[in-house]
């Protein structure tokens, strides 16, 4: 049987978008990327980038003493040991661009998962897992992660300090929950997740396929929320000992310690590290608001 | 500016509209929203606007008070005079002096157009305040006075309530009431009674009828119900893609429609007074896309006795045969000859007649679907209480059977699906399928057989899959094609069934219209090639045009594949033309079990027959000389149902033993049901 039904118009094929139309319809978001490649270009290659080794030290150019402003030869000044800001900052990119990305895309990860099943299989189930999420939630951040880094032992891979990035995911993972769950309780009212069921489909299958696609948006917004977050939150556990140890340099641990005494004589020791981490969080700010937008198919036209 | 110091020109003449326009300025694309219209109503006429979707009549409306966005709506006339005054270069300052004074609005969502945090007496005394001047005293008597006028019990109590305390029915009386606060001279009704029942439906019309009679006001009603236009309105305009195509009283367009556009609209509506005659006529397509309008007539594309003419505008014209009847189009009087045979009428096929005599697919028996839900009564106490959404409810469906499921909202008729489905577990009963008991355990067992279509094209489809992938996932789920090239060429057969084109099967849902995503639904629910599926409400959110089109694609496939279908909606009509045997269901419980034609000519069960009553015909003849018992009241509280017959409450015929005794089903006909202790009295 074929049915004639509608007036055979041309076949309009819908545009599938490309790179380009990324491009010239998120300009924002292209700027986002084009900063964050940037920014792990010269963590990987930082080596070759970078003008000091950045552990190298250099007592001249000690605020201490009176020096290290900013200068042709330390562009962005030195800290109080005398070291080069420009070429900490550098290096300093591949821990905060490793733990801050990848800890927050862990924590919202697993939050958004356990939030869709919680919603999704509701009643008990969803009872039993908001109030594990309200016993985490009691915790401050900082002492979770200090629990989570006191229970794993310290592993390195690839010079990435898996469990910091633990145990700053492990923190995110309840607040990210609770959002999805309450976007999530949403969608599992609306048909197409009855007719899934309807269809005989396992749960597995509804949760990953027909829940999770459709709450990216707050899960997209979570995400670069939260790797700002994860670099500051990395600063702190390292500055109690338990992330990264000096000499390793760190964005997060030039902001405090001894540097953030010399706020009035040596600005430049936390303004640059800080507008590192300010223009890493807006780069990645700007690329997953355009991301939303991009991924949104009702928002094509 | 004020009106009074304007002279009056032609008292006769409440708002004359010349070419007006609206384009919508887009970001990368303007819409022509309304296309050079022209329309005059007089001093308390009552006048629809019906067309489908996207038509332009809402706009056409919205415009002449400039509700519009100003940013992105340019609104363009000639001129556009209200009481002898041309405000179409008013501010909108000077706007307001007329909004809600003179002209006032009644919007379609009674449940969203009233502030849920104000009570209903500041919302009524609010114009009365800001326009009338009145003091909070004056206005509050006045809203009294309003309140019992449209109809509203005991108004002194009910003024300090809010919205959600009020039905749906009754939130609209309060938009009327709001209305008519300030006694203007006309009322624009925004599709007023969409979202109601019908027994609602009736009393709102009526309500609106005898007020616009009683106090001269004039209301331009917009609508896309054709049986309410016939029963209520004195003009009509019929809009198609932006523009007036016909025009004439309601006598001229529903006895001699001009247009093909009218007649093929008139003739796509399933009736409820007629026994159905074959299958209904469908205009094949869509409207046009108004980003990019055709250039001539805009009805070309879909019209049956399109000609190269056509493809020049068509102005609205004088009707040769009525006096004020216009006209757009080339061929009027061709199409007036033809109009009977057009739209391939002569295809009176008969519906696929179910074998009476085969084992049942589905035998429901004392079906119940209580929910618990807790009420809170004190500051830390609750108390349980139970809704009886299905309460002892017994079926069966025959294979190739089509079985109705009628009755207003909250009646339960969509419970009764979704426990068939286990999509909510049902709490008492046996529902055996294929000979199969089911309960939570067996139901992954029938799946497979057993499908449903949703109601509402634009949620029952994943937004981020598209359709190819819709249609693919039950094949990969139960394993029913295990190669992807099969499969691939399973979806394109899938699609052309459901007739739809296989390149649609790249598109995302969004980029469909709502016809072609309810389509997609269908042919998700044939992908797994059921014996039964439950249609819930499957055309209740499409136009009458499309409803014809999906009408007809459910009944071929009916007959091609010997599906059974439990078909529920609220459309009486719909129902008719489709079913076998109709259930009606009201409060949880079955008041009449039929088959569809005794049901309908001779309903037995009082509410069965208050329901029929209500349903407007679109035919003015009848239309006048129809006296309609209109139920009083509103459906009680599930949650406290009235003891003996539920019904009781409303019913016509009452008398106390009604409310001592529960009616059991009993046989009126060998295949007539009537659950009502008086029937039997009825016959005698």
């Amino acid at each position: 049987m074929n049915l004639k039904v509608s007036t055979p118009t041309k076949v309009v094929k819908p545009s599938r978008r490309t790179f380009i139309d990324f491009i010239r319809e998120q300009p924002l978001g292209f700027i986002g990327l084009i900063m964050i490649i940037t920014m792990f270009f010269a963590a990987i290659f930082a080596p070759e980038v970078a003008p000091y080794n950045p552990e190298d030290v250099d007592f001249e150019a000690s605020p201490a003493l009176g020096g290290g402003q900013p200068s042709w030869e330390h562009p962005l000044g030195a800290d109080a040991f005398g070291r080069d800001i420009l070429s900490r900052l550098i290096y300093g990119a591949r821990t905060a661009l490793s733990i801050g990305f990848f800890s927050a895309m862990l924590g919202c990860t697993l939050g958004a998962i356990i939030g869709t099943t919680s919603a999704y299989f509701g009643g008990k189930v969803d009872l039993i897992i908001q109030r594990l999420i309200d016993l985490m939630l009691s915790f401050p951040i900082v002492i979770l992660a200090i629990v989570v880094i006191a229970i794993f032992p310290k592993t390195v891979v690839v010079g990435i300090d898996i469990n910091v990035i633990i145990a700053i995911a492990i923190p995110f993972t309840p607040k990210v929950a609770r959002v999805i769950r309450s976007q999530a309780l949403t969608i599992v009212t609306l048909p197409y997740i009855d007719a899934a069921k309807a269809a005989g489909y396992s749960s597995s299958r509804i949760i990953f396929r027909h829940i999770l696609p459709n709450v990216s948006a707050p899960f997209l917004i979570m995400l670069t929320a939260f790797i700002g977050q994860a670099i500051l939150l990395e600063a702190s556990l390292s500055f109690l000992g338990l992330g990264v140890v000096e000499p390793t340099p760190s964005w997060g641990l030039m902001l405090s310690g001894v540097n953030s005494d010399y706020y009035r004589t040596a600005a430049w020791m936390i303004i640059y590290p800080g507008l590192a981490v300010s223009i890493a969080v807006f780069s990645f700010n700007l690329l997953g608001d355009s991301l939303r937008d991009w991924l949104d198919p009702k928002l094509k036209l | 500016m004020s009106v009074s110091k304007i002279k009056k020109y032609n008292n006769d003449v409440l708002l004359d509209v010349l070419n007006l326009s609206v384009t919508f300025e887009l970001k990368n694309a303007s819409v022509k929203a309304v296309d050079n219209i022209s329309f005059k109503i007089k001093r308390g006429e009552f006048l629809a606007v019906v067309g489908e979707s996207g038509c332009g009549k809402s706009v056409s409306a919205l415009s002449i008070l400039k509700l519009l966005p100003p940013k992105i709506a340019k609104i363009e006339s000639t001129h556009l005079i209200f009481d002898g005054v041309d405000i179409s270069n008013w501010t909108t300052s000077q706007l307001r002096e007329i909004r809600g004074k003179r002209i006032s609005m009644i919007f379609q969502e009674p449940m969203t157009s009233l502030n849920p945090v104000l009570t209903i007496g500041d919302q009524i005394t609010e114009p009365l305040i800001t326009h009338l001047k009145l003091t909070a005293n004056e206005a509050q008597n006045r809203a009294i006075e309003l309140m019992s006028m449209v109809g509203i019990p005991e108004p002194e109590n009910r003024l300090n309530q809010y919205p959600h305390q009020f039905s749906g029915g009754m939130r609209q009386r309060v938009m009327i009431a709001i209305g008519l606060a300030c006694e203007p001279d006309l009322i624009i009704a925004d599709e007023p009674t969409t979202a109601l029942d019908v027994t609602i439906q009736a009393q709102i019309l009526e309500l609106l009828k005898d007020i616009s009679k009683r106090l001269g006001i004039a209301v331009i009603m917009i609508t896309h119900n054709l049986g309410v236009v016939a029963a209520y309105a004195d003009n009509v305009n019929v809009m198609y893609a932006a523009c007036i195509i016909e025009t004439g009283s309601s006598n001229d367009i529903f006895k001699n429609p001009s247009h093909p556009y009218t007649i093929g609209l008139l003739r796509s509506v399933p009736r409820l007074d007629k026994s159905r005659e074959g299958k209904l006529a469908t205009i094949y397509g869509l409207p046009p896309n108004l980003m990019n309008p055709p250039s001539g007539c805009r009805f070309a594309e879909r019209c049956p006795i399109y000609e190269k003419q056509c493809d020049n505008s068509p102005a609205l014209i004088d009707n040769v045969t009525s006096k004020n009847a216009k006209v757009a189009c080339w061929k009027t009087d061709f199409a007036k000859v033809t109009g009977a045979k057009m739209y391939a009428s002569n295809k009176k096929t008969k519906k696929s007649v179910p074998d009476v005599n085969a084992t049942p697919i589905l035998t429901v028996n004392n079906l119940k679907q209580h929910f618990n839900i807790s009420l809170r009564s004190g500051w830390f106490t609750s108390k349980s209480g139970k809704v009886k959404a299905v309460d002892d409810v017994s079926f069966s469906i025959l294979p190739g059977e089509t079985v109705g499921l009628v009755g207003e909202s909250g009646c339960g008729k969509t419970s009764v699906g979704r426990s068939i489905l286990h999509l909510n577990n049902p709490t008492n009963g046996d529902i055996n399928f294929q000979n199969i008991s089911m309960n939570k355990d067996s139901i992954a067992l029938v799946r497979r057989d057993m499908q449903v279509i949703f109601q509402d094209p634009f949620s029952s489809l994943n937004p981020r899959m598209t359709i190819g992938k819709i249609l693919e996932e039950p094949l990969i789920v139960h394993k029913i094609i295990n190669d992807k090239a099969s499969r691939l060429k399973r979806v394109n057969e899938l699609l052309e069934q459901v007739g739809l084109y296989t390149y649609m099967a790249d598109r995302y849902p969004h980029e469909l219209s709502g016809g072609q995503r309810q389509r997609v639904g269908i042919a998700r629910a044939l992908a797994m090639e059921p014996k039964l599926i439950i249609c819930d409400e499957p055309v209740s959110a499409l136009d009458v045009s499309v409803q014809a089109q999906i009408i007809n694609l459910l009944e071929d496939l009916q007959a091609e594949l010997g599906i059974s279908y439990l078909f529920i909606a609220h459309d009486l009509a719909v129902v008719r033309h489709i079913s076998h045997k109709v259930i009606v269901m009201y409060l949880g419980k079955i008041m009449e079990v039929a088959d569809e034609k005794s049901l309908y000519s001779k309903p037995q069960h009082p509410y069965t027959k208050a329901l029929l009553d209500a349903a407007p015909v679109p035919d003015p003849e009848i239309e006048k000389n129809r006296k309609r018992t209109i139920l009083k009241g509103e459906l009680p509280s599930p949650l406290n149902p009235p003891p003996g017959c539920v019904f009781s409450t409303r019913c016509p015929e009452y008398t106390k033993e009604c409310s001592k005794l529960t009616p059991p089903l009993v046989k009126f006909t060998d295949e007539h049901f009537v659950s009502c202790i008086k029937v039997k009295e009825f016959n005698a």
